[in-house]
């Protein structure tokens, strides 16, 4: 048996290496949250990455926060790796009865600076264990760059303009709806907004709500016969000289206006031009950029399409009527500020069914999280 | 799970180690060797919402993939969110239904779909140790059975352009230490040889370009332990060898690019040109056409071979009883369509759900079929069921559910 003085000898210096203790474990989750955030395509990183999950699900309660930082400029494989990791480690913390670090969990949820997912992810644990979290910290994201908070802060202020309706209140209903359409960018809660609005006799600008790109320029047709025509490089693909005339698929072709009046944005090729089949055409505007930022380019068409801004080719796919949708695309661009060049190839294939004669798209400037980004240049849309 | 599932379970890992072979598991779509058989299994052949129901647990989100069944776990696949961005992994305990763990994922690829199908398309694999869950944006998550991310890959992430604005829903086989994952679409087309304990590619195929919606499946005279991986799509067949990736043979008459081929006795039950039964030579370049019959062309559902007959579900609803020997329908039975998943079949019976999730219990005879029973679950289900454990697991958009006798 020791004696007293060798106990408290040892229990000080206990004490003295706890911090030691303390900083290797961090350097130890440090490093474990690099090799994830190191991962990258093709698999690259797996094998470091998932001894990494295995030791940080192993951790502490203290290192919940350090992995939702881990989130912040952290590819989308490495945060699914991450978002994996906190999972398993919370998951095994409350089924071993401890305890979630709600404080810590709040404010990182409210400091806009962190990651949105993360963001989101953290509040989705919290409101396990802190189930008034909700009506605690919804209201006040209805701007949120996180489209599932916003869209929850939307919903909150449907319902509220609906029971307000309900009671009698309707001017108070309205003012609730137009609240409401501030924060929403799911087209399912804009509807369910704009309806209740028109009913009230108030009007919503549906291209401007949503930034669709409704002026034009188009040229064509040029031939996609066989399906040439995705690959051709045609003469707007190398210059753009809306002056200029070339030799098209059925003769001379020039660059024409085109405004849409479709709430949606949509401009409908068959309509404007002619029902062409194996047939491309281009379709250019100008998107005014009060700065230098990164926006998200959000395409819908059913036909096979390349898309450039200021002469960068940022995407081409060539499917054909496999359907439309609203966002179907989601193409990231970096807009300087000024005139901004976009470019979009359309092309229109020969399929004889019914279904396969649409030749149309439309498209949109946004946020990530799908809020409209409108030009400043105000006569570049028809809506402003 | 059962005690007997329990014991037997324990003595195959006693004699096989880490193999993890836990008998009458239900591994992949259409079952641990894709023949949609479970004759070692005795499901009820009658049940409704309250009847012969052992569990039915909510889901968060939506999806047709099947569930799979992996010793004493029930694995299943959903998606969630307005655009069905976030995906869920689950795993229920066989006996209670209870969740045992739930792990989320962000996806990386595109998500949007058809209205009627939705991103947790695919059913998930097992090789009994690992689970491999695979969805429409293409995104192929490995956890071990307890939940502990194993290896992650974003093939769309990785191949921008590999993706179907209809939705995808080939579900990936698991053959040795590589899955086998067929992402096929009309823009880049391509199949992956993934070893199952990194995630890394074995290999990578361009494939045909044109939207496919079928599964790959095993050709194998051991189980599903080893053999090839046949590949289908427009152009027909083309057998894998899953480790390298190499074309061992191929079928080039065109095939569906719905329902799924099916394998039994060694030849492989095409649905090309109806149905082309072929049977691959060990010394030749090509393999030998058996037969081909346009008298019986599945729907949706991939056809079934089940005590020496093959089975095809047509978009009539009619279940078509034909030959394998030539083709010859034997005799045909009229169901209530339309059907999204596949029949299979145990305990000499023929079991088919409907999308309004109305089960079909058929008793196939020589000459003639008979409904047993018609059990309706009074929801819309479009997911092949899986059995295992003397039941049968089906899933809804919102549902999962274990038909097991009291």
């Amino acid at each position: 048996m020791r004696c007293v003085c060798e106990t408290t000898r040892a229990f000080g210096l206990g004490l003295l290496l706890i911090p030691a203790a303390i900083g290797m474990a961090a350097e130890t989750t440090d490093k474990a949250i690099e090799a994830i955030r190191a991962v990258g395509p093709q698999g690259a990183g797996n094998v470091a990455a998932s001894a990494a999950v295995k030791s940080l699900s192993q951790g502490k309660v203290d290192d919940l926060v350090p992995i939702l930082a881990g989130f912040d400029g952290a590819n989308p494989l490495a945060t699914n790796w991450l978002r994996a990791a906190f999972e398993s480690l919370a998951d095994r913390i409350l089924k071993s009865g401890g305890e979630l670090p709600k404080d810590q969990l709040e404010k990182f949820i409210l400091d806009l600076n962190n990651s949105p997912e993360a963001r989101r992810l953290a509040y989705e644990w919290l409101v396990r264990v802190d189930p008034t979290a909700t009506d605690r910290l919804i209201p006040g994201m209805l701007q949120d760059p996180n489209a599932e908070f916003r869209r929850d802060a939307v919903a909150r202020l449907i319902a509220s303009a609906k029971a307000l309706k309900d009671d009698g209140k309707d001017g108070e209903a309205v003012a609730a709806y137009k609240e409401a359409l501030a924060g929403a960018v799911d087209d399912d809660q804009v509807k369910a907004i704009v309806e209740p609005l028109k009913a009230a006799g108030v009007e919503v600008d549906l291209q401007q709500h949503f930034g669709f790109l409704t002026i034009w320029k188009l040229i064509g047709p040029f031939d996609n016969v066989n399906l040439v025509g995705f690959e051709a490089v045609y003469p707007p693909e190398e210059k753009l000289d809306f002056a200029a005339k070339y030799e098209g698929k059925m003769g001379e072709v020039k660059w024409t206006e085109a405004a849409t009046k479709d709430d949606y944005g949509v401009v409908d090729l068959a309509e404007t031009l002619s029902p062409f089949k194996g047939a491309v055409v281009y379709a250019a505007t100008e998107f005014v950029s009060d700065q230098e930022r990164t926006v998200q380019l959000r395409l819908g068409t059913p036909n096979a399409w390349k898309l450039w801004v200021n002469g960068e080719l940022l995407f081409a796919r060539d499917e054909y009527h496999r359907g439309m949708q609203l966002d179907q695309y989601r193409v990231t661009a970096n807009l300087k500020p000024g005139r901004n060049t976009i470019l979009l190839k359309v092309c229109q294939n020969e399929q004889t069914e019914d279904w396969a004669q649409a030749w149309r798209y439309q498209l949109r400037v946004c946020t990530p999280g799908g809020a409209a980004i409108l030009s400043a240049d105000s006569m570049e849309t028809t809506s402003r | 799970m059962t005690i007997q599932r329990i014991s037997r379970a324990a003595v195959y890992g006693l004699l096989l180690g880490a193999s993890a072979v836990h008998a009458g598991d239900w591994r992949q779509f259409r079952g641990s060797d894709t023949s949609a058989v479970a004759d070692t299994e005795a499901p009820p052949t009658k049940w409704s919402a309250n009847e012969n129901v052992s569990w039915q647990v909510d889901l968060p989100g939506r999806g047709l993939s099947s569930p799979i069944i992996v010793g004493d776990r029930v694995f299943v696949t959903a998606s969630s969110g307005y655009r069905q961005e976030r995906l869920h992994v689950l795993a229920y305990d066989i006996s209670s239904g209870q969740l045992a763990w739930e792990r989320q994922f962000q996806a990386t690829g595109r998500t949007g779909t058809h209205p009627k199908t939705s991103v947790a398309a695919p059913t998930p694999a097992s090789d009994g140790t690992r689970i491999f869950a695979f969805f429409s944006s293409n995104d192929l998550v490995c956890l071990d059975l307890d939940g502990q991310l194993l290896w992650y890959r974003g093939l769309t992430h990785d191949y921008p352009n590999v993706s179907n604005s209809l939705g995808m829903s080939s579900s990936p086989v698991v053959i040795g230490e590589t899955l086998v994952v067929q992402a096929e679409n009309d823009s880049q087309s391509l199949a992956f040889g993934i070893n199952t304990a990194t995630g890394e590619s074995r290999w990578t195929q361009e494939r045909p370009k044109k939207a496919n919606w079928t599964s790959p499946i095993i050709l194998s005279t051991d189980g599903g332990q080893s053999g090839v991986v046949v590949l289908q799509s427009s152009t027909g067949l083309h057998a894998i060898d899953p480790l390298s990736g190499e074309v061992k043979w191929t079928y080039a008459d065109g095939a569906s690019t719905i329902p799924s081929s099916v394998a039994a006795g060694g030849i492989v039950y095409a649905p090309s040109n109806g149905i082309t039964a072929i049977k691959p030579l060990a010394d030749s370049a090509g393999p030998e056409i058996v037969w081909t019959t346009g008298r019986v062309r599945p729907g949706t559902a991939s056809p079934l071979v089940y005590n020496g007959k093959l089975y095809t579900l047509n978009n009539a609803g009619v279940v078509v009883c034909a030959s394998l020997d030539n083709g010859d329908v034997a005799w045909q039975l009229r169901l209530e369509g339309p059907f999204s998943g596949s029949p299979v079949a145990a305990a000499g019976y023929l079991f088919a759900v409907n999308e309004k999730g109305m089960g079909f219990v058929v008793k196939p005879g020589e000459s003639e079929g008979e409904i047993v029973s018609e059990n309706d679950l009074g929801e819309t289900i479009l997911c092949t069921p899986a059995i295992a454990d003397n039941a049968i697991f089906v899933r809804s958009d919102s549902k999962l559910w274990k038909i097991a006798a009291k």
